[in-house]
């Protein structure tokens, strides 16, 4: 489904990403860890198509497509989403307005019809029962005022409206309770199935008590360094990231 | 950050829907103004003699006048000997019913989206169609009548109702009142007339579409709006122009009275041509607004959409003279291009208890210039008076501007006056947010900018309030992305 090669990005003059390569296969959970500033946010930035970030160098396939060449709403036309690490603020607009423009300019890029109110209701209201979202939150403005950890739940509850092949979630488990984490957990759980897969940033092993990974990988100054399953997550925890940057001191 | 910001300064010519001309002769006075202009327009609207009076006091003041220079706006130099004061549409005969207007300014409406055509019409507007010097055409004038409510141009209201004229015009903005408004007294043509009797709640919208036809002329509307005490009446004016490299001069003075206990809403949704993308041509908009409350616990409240015009100049103003009156501003200014606006409003409080609200939305986008210049002034006897003002700006680009002039003059100590005053820029991230959620940046700034304004956006009829929006998003269009 998403085919990352070689691919090297950065902004200005600074090289950020020097060299990825990731295979993601529909079914699959995939968690990327690292310390900060090793490029994770970066990553997951130039995948949904933010134009800050300039490609040098590399290829990324996903679902058949050559992702680079897509703007971003083409990217999440194509079932691409990202949860932000930092979700922004939109004063005035709604966020149940925001998400029902969302889901209907979906639907308009693949062809199918706008839901009518009644329809995108009953979607709401199966979803806001699934993530477990307060209602109140979906009439206020879009994320504004919004604690920490309820933009996060906001993040989690826009996938599950938007059902995306491919979701990217960049830290949403930072500032959960622990309520909160099951919650996601639960919505992106609920959304793997064969024909989908996930991309999960996290710095914590907790989140994948929860999700269960098939893979995990370390990203250490813009490449990925180390490989494995869910045991590589523990080993990380127990002994912190300096046994890999001494594997990988810069020549 | 490179890429984003050129495309925000990519600003593109949105085409300006209305810029269509209408082919009609046209019953013109020759350009220029001297006595014998106002002479002209007075006699072709058969006028009584004191009106004639008025105008020519009117005009002789103007001329000791000079032409205002404090407002944050840059244009050449207005010759007013070019302009013609007066034009009119030949209409064959007098009409003595809709039925009977020209077919060719019924699709010139019709195109504007305007249906004179009383079973068309929604039902809950009336309308009086102003065209260059003159109106066409008011609907819903019988059922309205039947409630004693008066709604017709002001040309007609000379005629039928000639002693609420006389005692109403000039008494809110007297004719020495600014350049403008003295220009406008002298040469006035047409514009609305209003009445609500007491006790009275107006059953529908009233709306006065003015439309710019003819070349080299100005407009210079006149709308006198009276709400006799314990009355409601909730008033719209739209307005349109053709695309034209000239710059034209639109200069109206509207009045508003309130008696005690009545209330008047007056919503604006100005979208006169703006120029094009290069500066020129456009509307100059040079507009003397002002209302009272006159009575205990009357109420006024100004709701503009201001998206047109090359040069905005205008201060709708409430005189809070009525104990526990209220007095309201709710602006959304948006500029785009070359377009220029200073806006703003002026709550005068004079009597005791009384209130007033401010919210100012500016937007701009181009190269363009956006103030809000107002004045919070609060006599000495008008005790526990209180205002808030909020007042916004949003940047779209870096080439834009945005200023803010509040003017506080308190005399009395019990008076509490808030200020409050933002600026912002839409953000790439939020763009980003959007684009990243499947929707485009031209939709994305239009969530955005409707979110900014939603809370003046939410004083307009309903009616209304969709086309505004609209409205907000085409006169942006391409300004991002
Ligand atoms: N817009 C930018 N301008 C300048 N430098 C940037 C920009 N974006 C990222 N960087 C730099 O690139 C590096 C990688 O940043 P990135 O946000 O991808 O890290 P991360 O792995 O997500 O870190 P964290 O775990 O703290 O979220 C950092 O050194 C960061 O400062
Ligand atoms: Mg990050």
């Amino acid at each position: 489904m998403l085919s990352i090669k070689n691919l090297h990005a950065g902004i200005d003059e600074k090289k950020i990403l020097k060299g990825i390569n990731l295979e993601i296969k529909p079914g699959e959970v995939h968690a990327i860890m690292g310390p900060n500033g090793s490029g994770k946010s970066t990553l997951a930035s130039v995948l949904a198509g933010r134009e800050d970030y300039e490609v040098t160098d590399g290829t990324v396939e996903f679902a058949g497509k050559d992702l680079l060449e897509l703007s971003p709403e083409e990217r999440a036309g194509e079932g691409l989403f990202l949860a932000f690490q930092y979700p922004v603020e939109i004063p005035g607009l709604s966020t149940t307005n925001f998400i029902k423009t969302a889901v209907n300019e979906v639907r308009k890029y693949r062809g199918e019809e706008a839901l009518d109110a009644v329809a995108f209701l009953k979607l709401m209201k199966e979803k806001m029962a699934q993530t477990n979202i307060d209602q109140t939150l979906l009439s206020r403005s879009l994320n504004e005022g919004f604690s920490g950890g309820e933009k996060k739940r906001n993040e989690v509850f826009q996938m599950a409206m938007l059902q995306p092949k491919l979701a990217i979630l960049d830290e949403t488990d930072s500032g959960l309770d622990i309520d909160a984490i099951r919650i996601v957990a639960n919505g992106v759980n609920k959304l793997r199935s064969k024909d989908n897969a996930v991309l999960l940033v996290t710095h914590y092993q907790r989140l994948l008590d929860y999700i269960v990974p098939d893979f995990v990988h370390v990203l250490y100054n813009g490449r990925i360094v180390k490989s494995g399953t869910k045991e590589l997550a523990l080993e990380l925890e127990e002994r912190g990231y300096d046994f890999i940057k001494s594997e990988n001191v810069e020549a | 950050m490179q890429n984003e910001l050129s495309a925000i300064e990519k600003t593109v010519l949105t085409d300006y829907k209305y810029g269509f001309v209408t082919e009609i002769e046209a019953d013109e006075a020759p350009p220029g103004l001297n006595e014998d202009t106002i002479r002209f327009i007075s006699a072709k609207k058969n006028e009584p003699e004191w009106m004639l009076e008025w105008r020519l006091k009117a005009y002789n003041h103007w001329l000791k006048m000079s032409e205002p220079t404090w407002a944050n706006i840059k244009y050449e130099k207005i010759n007013y000997q070019d302009i013609i004061y007066y034009s009119a549409p030949k209409q064959k005969k007098k009409v003595n019913s809709l039925d009977e207007i020209d077919p060719e300014l019924r699709k010139t409406f019709e195109k504007l989206g305007i249906s004179l055509d009383e079973q068309k019409r929604l039902s809950g507007v009336a309308i009086d169609a102003v065209i260059d010097s003159v109106s066409i055409g008011t609907t819903f004038k019988e059922q309205l009548g039947e409630l004693g409510i008066i709604f017709c141009s002001i040309s007609e209201a000379i005629q039928e109702h000639p002693e609420l004229v006389k005692k109403y015009i000039g008494s809110v903005v007297p004719i020495t009142d600014n350049y403008f408004s003295a220009l406008n007294s002298a040469v006035f043509s047409d514009g609305s007339f209003c009445y609500i009797p007491k006790g009275v709640r107006c059953p529908m919208e009233l709306s006065t579409y003015f439309r710019i036809n003819a070349e080299g002329t100005g407009q210079f509307e006149r709308t006198l709006l009276i709400a006799d005490e314990g009355s409601y009446v909730s008033y719209l004016e739209g307005c349109t122009a053709p695309i034209r490299d000239e710059n034209q001069l639109h200069a109206a003075v509207v009045e508003l009275i309130a008696m005690e206990n009545a209330e008047i809403k007056y919503s604006t949704v100005q979208n006169w041509y703006p120029g094009d993308k290069d500066g020129v041509g456009g509307i100059y908009n040079f507009v003397t607004k002002r209302g009272i409350c006159q009575g205990a616990h009357a109420k006024i409240s100004w709701t503009q959409v201001e998206t047109g015009s090359s040069i905005t100049w205008k201060y709708p103003s409430v005189i809070l003279k009525g104990d526990y009156s209220v007095g309201e501003f709710y602006s959304v200014a948006v500029t785009n291009n070359h377009q220029q606006a200073d806006t703003g409003t002026k709550m005068m409080h004079l009597g005791k208890n009384t209130r007033s609200r401010i919210v100012s939305k500016g937007i701009s986008a181009g190269v363009s210039n956006n103030s809000y210049r107002g004045l919070v002034h609060v006599g000495k006897n008008a005790a526990n008076a209180r205002n808030f003002s909020q007042c916004d700006s949003l940047l779209l680009g870096d080439k834009c501007g945005a200023h803010t002039f509040p003017y506080i003059e308190v005399k009395n100590n019990t008076a509490v006056v808030e200020h409050e005053a933002t600026t912002s820029k839409i953000g790439e991230d939020q763009i980003f947010y959007c684009n990243q959620r499947g929707i485009d940046t031209e939709t994305a700034v239009a969530l955005i900018i409707n979110g900014f304004a939603k809370e003046v956006m939410n004083q307009l009829p309903m009616e209304f309030a969709v086309e505004a929006q609209k409205l907000l998003a085409i006169s942006l269009e391409g300004s991002v992305g």
